[in-house]
């Protein structure tokens, strides 16, 4: 049975100038599971994560080397559009960063750039309760972004990355600056969001990613500092029977 | 016994440190309160000595005695009064050009009050007193003139008057107002602005958002930085040389059709403080689109924007309030300056309204200067009087600044 995977990397490396932070990455990430990317910090976790919308463009002198493939063809290949990247591909980041406008235009802005041609409300109503948020907010949209909660403002940028339908939702340490509850939360919400998306998450937190996801990919730095993937796979596997010595270190919290 | 070695003090020791400590920090906080105190006494001296020429006593006398015209007092004439002894003493002639200019019954009695005073009895300011003198000296003063100029009256008067607001420039220092270097003044500004305004600001905008960071972008950064710094007659010399000469054709508008102008216009001094203040606005902006935090530009490419989309909607927007602050402020800069206008050309004589961007113009600075130049002590008193004026237009234009931040600062 062949598995239409969502992404794959093929020897995926990135360069910031003479630097490698990220070496020789080459994993298949499933559809409509949830991928956890776990590490000590300052292994490449983030940069891998960016990789796969092209944000690091962003970054001066930043380079990459090796493919990302979705559908087959290379992200980063010449005819491909970053523009279109970070569209099929969303993403979700550590610090809530609504737009400082009202709860609505916060969703309808992504839409609208991208040329959304259907009901603005009904795309608006329908993004808020895919994140789990239309019944705290149904009655103030036009009220400010900023006057939510901490938890409301990540899930407002949970609706706002669902309402331009990604294929894939990039999200790097989605609950690192929420407290527990609002952290679970956002968990349940993931479990929700895999049914229709694929799902990759970078956490810190070890509890999350064998709570949460259904594959985990274990960074660690080599001698020169490089990131690289050291084991990838099921995440029952990875926590209960790792192959590699400093996978079980870390899961078992032995370091890092 | 304390076993630890004492590298700290302790008991006594650490008493007398602390004291020590504490007779350091009352040493600096009264330098640093010195250094205030400084400011506000020169701040101070400035205010005191502008108004210190705008205010004080006047000898002055008639050339013809006001009884000749009217046996009314002269504080008791109505508008229609004035309107009578206007059409009864001046010539036909002098009466109609004045009328034809502006229709006699249509000015205030104030203005014709003026024209009494200047073309019939033709006031004549014998001296003038500071207003120091005049508030703590004033016996001795009327002394001194009623020694020195008999007949003369003696009046406490204020050089900043509403006439002094609303007439143009005169040779005669009682009848002269700053009208047509406010309108000058004004004009010069809001060219400026127009100009440098959308150029600085989309420079910045670039600098910041699109270029890449090399050698090249940090040379032109430094040199940016470096122009803001360029003395302002150097700015002078180039308008000169680019607006007045070069691009005579388009500043004089012979392009459009203007014949009776050469390049020392309005337009061309506009230009010119266009280009001074560029770098101000140019670091100002990047200064604002810098605080535009990035992780508002990642959630807008996050989403599939565009550079232009993200920098339209979401930076600009953000920045704003700083951008206008900033321009603002470097444009209050334009308002003082003086040199550059000289290099230009402006006028030191013209009594027209600036009415488009080719006309001839001349600005308060230059009018300020113009007077503090004159012998006359009554040139003296305008001038100071045109600098509160000028004093007041900066403050409106920082006040501006400041209700415009807070306007935009409050919408999200």
């Amino acid at each position: 049975m062949e598995i239409n995977y969502a992404i794959e990397t093929n020897d995926l490396s990135i360069h910031y100038g003479n630097f490698t932070a990220v070496k020789d990455v080459s994993i298949k990430i499933e559809r409509q599971k949830i991928t956890a990317i776990i590490g000590p910090s300052g292994c490449g976790k983030s940069t891998l994560l960016r990789a796969f919308n092209r944000m690091n463009d962003f970054v001066p002198n930043s380079r990459v080397t090796g493919e990302v493939l979705l559908h087959g063809n290379n992200l980063y290949g010449r005819n491909v559009d970053p523009v279109e990247a970070r569209r099929r591909i969303g993403m979700v980041f550590q610090k809530p960063n609504p737009f400082p406008k009202s709860i609505y235009e916060n969703i309808a802005w992504g839409a609208r750039i991208n040329g959304f041609k259907g009901s603005m409300d009904e795309l608006v109503e329908e993004s808020l309760r895919g994140a789990a948020l239309w019944d705290e907010v149904k009655d103030n949209l036009k009220e400010s972004a900023y006057a939510l909660s901490g938890g409301q403002q990540q899930r407002l940028c949970i609706a706002r990355t669902i309402a331009i339908q990604p294929e894939i939702i990039l999200m790097d340490e989605p609950a690192s600056a929420l407290d527990p509850i609002s952290t679970l939360r956002i968990e349940e919400l993931m479990q929700e969001l895999k049914k229709n998306y694929s799902i990759i998450i970078v956490t810190h937190n070890m509890q999350q990613a064998a709570r949460a996801s259904d594959f985990t990919a274990m960074m660690m730095i080599d001698d020169n500092r490089s990131g690289g993937v050291i084991e990838f796979g099921e995440t029952r596997t990875l926590f209960t029977r790792p192959t590699d010595k400093r996978t079980e270190d870390y899961v078992t919290g032995r370091f890092g | 016994m304390n076993q630890k070695p004492d590298h700290f003090p302790e008991g006594e020791n650490f008493y007398a440190s602390l004291r020590t400590r504490y007779r350091v920090a009352a040493i600096w906080q009264t330098l640093f309160f010195s250094a205030l105190l400084i400011a506000i006494v020169a701040l101070t001296a400035l205010l005191y000595n502008v108004m210190d020429g705008a205010f004080g006593y006047v000898a002055f006398d008639y050339k013809k005695d006001p009884a000749a015209f009217t046996s009314i007092p002269m504080n008791e004439l109505t508008k229609e009064d004035l309107l009578v002894i206007l059409k009864e003493n001046l010539s036909p002639g002098a009466y109609n050009k004045l009328d034809n200019e502006r229709k006699m019954e249509t000015r205030a009695e104030g203005e014709l009050y003026t024209l009494f005073l200047e073309r019939l009895v033709q006031i004549d300011t014998k001296a003038t007193w500071s207003m120091t003198d005049s508030l703590f000296r004033s016996a001795e003063i009327r002394a001194e003139a009623a020694e020195k100029y008999p007949g003369a009256q003696l009046e406490f008067r204020s050089w900043l008057t509403p006439q002094f607001l609303t007439t143009p420039m005169s040779s005669k220092a009682e009848f002269a107002g700053v009208r047509t270097a406010v309108l000058g003044s004004l004009w010069l500004v809001g060219i400026a602005i127009l100009f440098a305004m959308p150029v600085g600001v989309g420079a910045a905008i670039y600098l910041h958002e699109y270029a890449p960071k090399n050698w090249l972008t940090s040379i032109i950064q430094t040199n940016i930085t470096n122009l803001a710094g360029v003395p302002s007659i150097v700015y002078g010399m180039l308008g000169l040389a680019v607006f007045v000469r070069g691009m005579e054709a388009l500043t004089s508008g012979a392009a459009f059709g203007v014949t009776d102008s050469n390049g020392r216009t309005v337009l061309s001094a506009g230009l010119t403080m266009g280009i001074l203040v560029l770098p101000l606005i140019i670091i100002n902006a990047q200064e604002a689109v810098r605080a535009v935090p990035d992780s508002l530009r990642q959630a807008a490419y996050g989403v599939g924007a565009t550079r232009l989309q993200t920098v339209w909607h979401h930076v600009l927007p953000n920045a704003l309030p700083g951008i206008l602050t900033g321009s603002i402020l470097a444009v209050s800069r334009a308002l003082g300056e003086t040199a550059p206008l000289i290099v230009v050309g402006a006028s030191t004589f013209i009594s027209l309204d600036p009415a488009s961007p080719f006309s001839k113009f001349t600005a308060l600075p230059i009018q300020i200067y113009q007077w503090t130049t004159r012998p006359q002590s009554e040139f003296h008193a305008i001038a100071a009087s045109a600098i509160i004026v000028l004093l007041a237009l900066l403050l409106t234009l920082n006040a501006a600044a400041i209700l415009l931040r807070n306007r935009f600062q409050r919408k999200w």
